[in-house]
């Protein structure tokens, strides 16, 4: 037996996508166009659609009991390779020979139904994830003490906390026992303690069983922890591979490397969004593009996005990470009204956020930029879209050789400090403390 | 060791039933899920699943009272509810499987499994109900002290005819519905146009002989006439035309709907 658990040989996948006129595809549309003229129909049933390649031509190959991350920013091909690996989705060419029972975990929950109880939802969730009945039965207390729900089995899940729901389907996926696990982005979810817990129970997996697992994350951190090797996807091909350091070195060069992001032009899925981003920006306080900020001075984020139809106010917000993916802020649109534009008429918008100097620790950050409504439905999102750093040109934690050590925020707290009695001899005399303060 | 599982498009055809064995457990979990859902916060519960069915059997016996209708000589609830028997089965599978892709779209679109195993067991699911009402027509029977001729024997291949016509059409409107949405709205006005196409309250030999043949050529009209053939016997005579038009016809049904549903599956995840 070989030792390749997964070899992928010139993978693509094509999307067709309708234009602009031609995205009602209700039946009475295409009976309409059929009856119209037939032969018209005939000819132009295929003209009509463009090409998109989500993925082009990405060769690899993971070796059993390896852990491969796989890295990039939104719509470089990650999902739809994970998709196709899953088979929930079909290659357009290319070729993939997999060696070994695969589960994959492109969400978590996925099939939980709100009505039935902890304890259905187990067997059910068991189910789509491919687990036989007996095999369930006999990591059922496994999977109810790792989710620490023993109390609430018997209750509609619609009736959880987002917690326990999260905490429930994790433990069952982590109860799989597949040769080669694939895992999407599942760890964002839960509070801390419990995705330590999570990251914990994969390291497992990986190490100790030694099971072959393709990791997808934003969170680098993560991933240099957890994977050995890595790939770089950029625009559906493969730009980087190698030992997972190198490769997310790489992911941030190349996200330092440009301050300005546009969207593909020939990306036809942005513009089908309600709220779509076209530009952001990162701008130094002079308002020149740039990833490398002075830490006495503000900086901006800007952001052009298109409504492309008439609809009721959109949310922005910005989210400042650490390199780690812990959120250091996040900052809405709607945090100030004033400048809330009015989001009636369909066009083009600009937004831009100042981000005071003085405020983020010396050290490097990633931005995430997102259109929504309200806390709902997420129009777009671009998680990463940038890597800066914020260069410490002489503050008080200069001194201090890693800032981050120091926290990630600064701020000038006012300080009190007084004497309050004066030492006599050997004795203090009696302060009451309540009252010095 | 484990098989090397080879992805490539248009994969071949016996990974897919190997795979759709693996997946049988799914299978029952789902319909088990559907059936359990179903009747979640109604007081009755279960027992509806008997109330409709029998509601309405009254409200059409009422009708075939009130236009005096042949009911081939046996008492028109029980002539009624043999035909209903059937066509609710038909129709609920039918309508259920057809929306059973679009109402677990997060799963389409998040796990792998042989796609065919939705519909199917929203057939199954429509099946239990089919059993509970099928209880309840030997109620019926008792009560009518009606004993069924020896032709009885015949009903469980009409059970099969009419569970393979379900899978058929489930699988056509499933996958259909995918694509285009419509259908959510075409199947209703479907399942209450065939209710007057079918012989539930009619007989088919009262149809008049001109339309006769063509009456006979819908594979479910068969199928009816050969639940209340077998059940009750008597005046209710069964064609042989219907019998070939039905075996046919379901044949078709669902060899043409398992070619459709996996003809489209392959893109199902993109459209969805």
């Amino acid at each position: 037996m070989s030792d390749i658990a997964i070899s992928v040989s010139n993978l693509s996948k094509r999307y067709r996508i309708g234009h602009a006129n031609n995205v009602d595809w209700g039946l009475r549309h295409a009976i309409e166009k059929f009856l119209r003229n037939p032969f018209k129909w005939w000819r132009n049933r295929k003209i009509q659609t463009e090409d998109f390649w989500a993925l082009d031509d990405v060769s690899f190959e993971v070796k059993n009991g390896e852990v491969l991350g796989i890295i990039g920013r939104n719509g470089a091909g990650k999902s739809t390779l994970l998709k196709i690996l899953s088979r929930i989705t079909e290659p357009t060419t290319g070729r993939i020979s997999i060696c070994g029972r695969v589960a994959s975990l492109l969400e978590v929950g996925t099939g939980f139904h709100p009505e039935l109880t902890g304890r259905e939802n187990i067997y059910l969730n068991g189910a789509i994830l491919g687990m036989t009945r007996a095999e369930i039965k006999r990591k059922f207390d496994e999977i109810v003490a790792f989710s620490e729900v023993e109390r609430f089995l018997d209750t509609p899940v619609k009736r959880y906390s987002s917690g326990m729901y999260v905490r429930l389907a994790f433990a069952v996926a982590a109860h799989l026992e597949p040769e080669i696990l694939i895992v999407d982005e599942v760890l964002a979810v839960g509070d801390a303690q419990f995705q330590k817990k999570c990251i914990g129970k994969m390291q497992d997996v990986a190490t100790r069983e030694g099971r072959t697992v393709l990791f997808v994350s934003h969170n680098m951190g993560s991933l240099v922890q957890f994977c050995e090797r890595g790939i770089l996807l950029e625009h559906g091909k493969v730009a980087a591979q190698g030992p997972i350091d190198l490769v997310v070195k790489h992911y941030f060069s190349s996200a330092a490397k440009n301050a300005v992001w546009k969207a593909n032009p020939h990306d036809a899925f942005r513009p089908q969004k309600k709220v779509f981003f076209r530009r952001v920006e990162l701008l130094d306080a002079d308002g020149a593009p740039s990833t490398e900020l002075d830490v006495h001075k503000h900086f901006f984020v800007h952001m052009e996005y298109e409504v492309p139809r008439a609809f009721k106010p959109v949310e922005l917000s910005v989210r400042i990470l650490t390199t780690d993916g812990a959120p250091v802020m996040t900052s809405m649109l709607s945090d100030c009204e004033q400048s809330a534009p009015e989001i009636e008429k369909h066009g083009v918008y600009r937004a831009t956020v100042r981000i005071p100097g003085m405020f983020l620790m010396p050290g490097s950050y990633l931005i995430n930029v997102a259109a929504h409504a309200g806390a709902g439905e997420v129009f777009d999102s671009l998680p990463g879209i940038f890597g800066f750093i914020v260069l410490d040109t002489g503050t008080n934690y200069t001194k201090y050789q890693h800032n981050h050590h120091m926290g990630v925020v600064m701020r000038a707290l006012d300080w009190q400090d007084e004497l309050v009695a004066m030492r006599n001899g050997h004795e203090f005399p009696d302060i009451k403390i309540a009252e010095a303060i | 060791m484990t098989p090397t599982l080879v992805i490539e498009a248009g994969r071949t055809e016996r990974q897919y039933w190997q795979d759709l064995w693996r997946f049988r457990e799914l299978f029952y979990f789902l319909a088990w899920r559907d059936f359990l859902i179903r009747y979640k916060q109604t007081i009755v519960g279960v027992s509806w699943s008997l109330i409709k069915p029998l509601l309405t059997m009254l409200i059409l016996t009422m009708v075939s009272r009130f236009a005096h209708l042949p009911t081939g000589g046996v008492p028109a609830s029980l002539f009624i509810f043999s035909a209903l028997l059937p066509w609710q089965f038909f129709s609920t599978a039918m309508s259920e499987s057809g929306n059973s892709l679009v109402t677990n779209s997060n799963l389409v679109s998040k796990v792998y499994f042989p796609r065919l195993v939705v519909p199917a067991s929203s057939v199954l699911v429509s099946f239990v109900d089919f059993v509970i009402s099928g209880l309840f027509l030997v109620v019926l029977m008792f009560y009518f002290h009606f004993i069924p001729s020896s032709k009885i024997i015949f009903l469980p291949a009409f059970v099969a005819l009419i569970f393979g016509a379900a899978v058929g059409t489930g699988l056509w409107i499933a996958a259909l519905t995918v694509r285009f949405r419509d259908f959510r709205f075409i199947v209703p006005f479907l399942v209450q146009f065939g209710l007057y196409a079918s012989p539930v309250i009619l007989m088919t030999s009262h149809v008049n002989e001109k339309w006769r043949l063509l009456y006979c050529l819908n594979p479910i009209v068969g199928i009816i006439d050969g639940f209340r053939w077998s059940i009750l016997g008597g005046e209710n005579i069964l064609y042989r035309t219907e019998v070939i038009a039905s075996v046919v016809g379901v044949i078709l049904l669902v060899a043409s709907g398992l070619w459709f549903f996996r003809k489209f599956e392959r893109t199902m995840a993109d459209m969805i």
